[in-house]
């Protein structure tokens, strides 16, 4: 099977390296899913992928072609979808649909059943001028227009950024359909709870790769013990897990901390025990599999550690 | 709670877009120095409603009192006792750190000598003291968004309103971020809060859900999951905004 191929790629603006050293391998025909907050270097990794930039250092290979020298190829069978809105306001749905057919000689009818399910929600407005659309149809509409040319490679930059819990799980849901069809899907977010809709994801901060793989298997490598807990007073319980030796970070997880443990020995019952003698006599405790936020924080920690003893 | 003392009055609360009704008889109250979420999908009308409770437009009908002011009447009382952050706009990105904080202040109208020391004051307490010279725009954005809500409270105001305000931010800052809005609140600042994030959702006091124009729910997030039978806020969420 073919991949995309980052290898020591680099980037520098000024002092800054928006990507630092990133290596890694998105398998073909996968949803893939590139995932850090804001300022991490997602949008100019993704803008190497899609030959919009080259890097300093390093070489990005897609399926096979080399950014530098084959990037004609590339854009040919590439669908690029920007974080900012980037279709022509002054053209309608319907003409900005048909101009970018066009630029990639082939027409709407041609793959219409490609762009069908997210496509056919905007037709009762294909004659209304793209500035005039909300935030949801031009996001469908921009959609539309990155895989009109039915794509092998489609590059989505922070698609479900600001959108609310409920449209963020449709837009997933039709993902996760249109990679059923073949097409080898990135997606960059920093939401991180959607790595878990992937079938394979980088975590991303400071232009560094930390971790990459399928999510499930980072989940499990999640080293250390993590319990969860609950008590009527969070804040008052989270300061006094800071101060424990035993714990080696404690953060607020919605109703929950999650703590992990130095070590085996401080389990759910010793910390049971532990608290109750600080008078906390109300926390439920319990044993949990890491969450993506936690494999995100403890990767985030390592590096800072790593950083301390060089 | 029933004995805390409101500091937002929101009664029918109308405002309509030529036939479009964005917010349809809200009527809620925000006691002083609660941690008030206010959710709902794209398109469910907070903007809207936020705009009107900041005096920066008018309701169409409804009574509404913000930090004991009126928003007919009383507009820039209202603006002089609040504060505003938005994840979209915050600080001057060619202002630097400190050159941000005394131009809010004195926005403000904080005296010169005041706005001199305080603003020492912050950005030692911050940790900011070797970037305090660096334009906004070179510094992380998890920095940006501490300054930002410090800047938002300086003038210390009754109420801040917080819109968005950890979109895009890393975890670890994330979370950081929510224990500075909980010192703030204990200090006595109302924060008045939207969010994306349904974890976030936990950590305020109690929670309005808005759909179509009209608020769905509104109650601690124990009570509501309780109500809709839910694990979580985000179920609690997917149940009312689908309707």
């Amino acid at each position: 099977m073919e991949t995309i191929e980052i290898h020591q790629a680099t980037k520098s603006y000024g002092e800054t390296k928006a990507v630092n050293r990133a290596s890694f391998v998105i398998p073909e025909n996968k949803l893939f899913g590139l995932i850090g907050p804001d300022g991490a270097g997602k949008t100019t990794l993704f803008r190497m992928i899609t030959t919009l930039l080259l890097p300093d250092e390093g070489h990005v290979k897609v399926f096979g072609y080399d950014t530098r020298k084959d990037y004609r190829q590339i854009r040919l069978f590439t669908g690029y979808m920007p974080g900012r809105f980037s279709l022509y306001p002054d053209l309608t749905v319907q003409e900005n649909l048909n101009f970018y057919a066009t630029i990639f000689g082939t027409t709407i009818k041609q793959h219409y059943h490609l762009i069908e399910p997210i496509y056919s929600l905007l037709e009762p407005y294909k004659n209304r001028l793209a500035r005039n659309l909300s935030g949801g149809m031009k996001q469908k509409l921009a959609l539309s227009c990155a895989m009109i040319h039915n794509p092998r490679l489609l590059v989505l930059d922070e698609p479900t950024t600001g959108v609310d819990a409920v449209s963020r799980k449709e837009f997933w849901d039709t993902l996760q359909q249109l990679g059923n069809s073949g097409m080898t899907i990135l997606v960059s977010t920093p939401y991180m709870d959607e790595a878990v809709r992937c079938e394979s994801v980088a975590l991303m901060q400071d232009g560094v790769i930390m971790l990459s793989g399928k999510p499930g298997e980072i989940l499990k490598n999640y080293r250390g013990t993590l319990l969860e807990i609950t008590s009527a007073n969070r804040f008052e319980l989270l300061q006094l897990l800071r101060s424990m030796q035993e714990v080696k970070s404690a953060y607020l997880f919605g109703q929950y901390i999650h703590a992990t443990m130095v070590s085996e020995k401080s389990n759910a019952g010793w910390l049971q025990e532990h608290l109750s003698q600080h008078g906390i006599k109300d926390a439920k405790i319990s044993a949990i599999q890491a969450h993506f936020e936690d494999c995100f924080i403890n990767a985030v920690e390592n590096i800072q550690m790593e950083k301390k003893y060089e | 709670m029933n004995n805390r003392k409101p500091i937002i009055k929101v009664e029918n609360l109308v405002k309509k877009f030529g036939d479009f009704v964005a917010n349809d008889h809200l009527s809620f109250e925000v006691y002083e120095g609660e941690i008030f979420g206010f959710l709902g999908a794209n398109g469910a009308g907070k903007t809207t409603a936020i705009r009107i409770l900041c005096g920066l437009s008018f309701p169409t009908s409804g009574k509404l009192e913000i930090a004991g002011f009126d928003v007919y009447t009383q507009r820039e009382q209202i603006k002089r006792n609040i504060g505003y952050m938005s994840q979209k706009f915050s600080l001057y990105e060619d202002l630097n750190i400190r050159e941000n904080i005394q131009f809010y202040a004195g926005i403000y109208g904080l005296p010169v000598a005041d706005i001199r020391n305080k603003t020492e004051e912050l950005i030692g307490e911050l940790g900011l003291s070797s970037i305090a010279n660096s334009v906004v725009r070179d510094i992380p954005p998890g920095w940006r968004q501490k300054v930002a809500f410090s800047v938002a409270i300086f003038h210390n105001p009754k109420i801040v309103f917080l819109d968005e305000p950890t979109g895009g931010v890393d975890p670890v800052t994330r979370r950081q971020f929510w224990e500075q809005i909980y010192q703030a609140a204990a200090r006595g600042i109302t924060v008045f809060v939207t969010t994306h994030y349904m974890d976030e959702a936990e950590y305020c006091e109690r929670v309005s859900i808005m759909a179509d124009g009209r608020i769905e729910a509104l109650d601690t997030p124990e009570n509501l999951k309780r109500k809709y039978n839910a694990g979580s806020m985000e179920d609690v969420f997917l149940k009312i905004a689908r309707g």
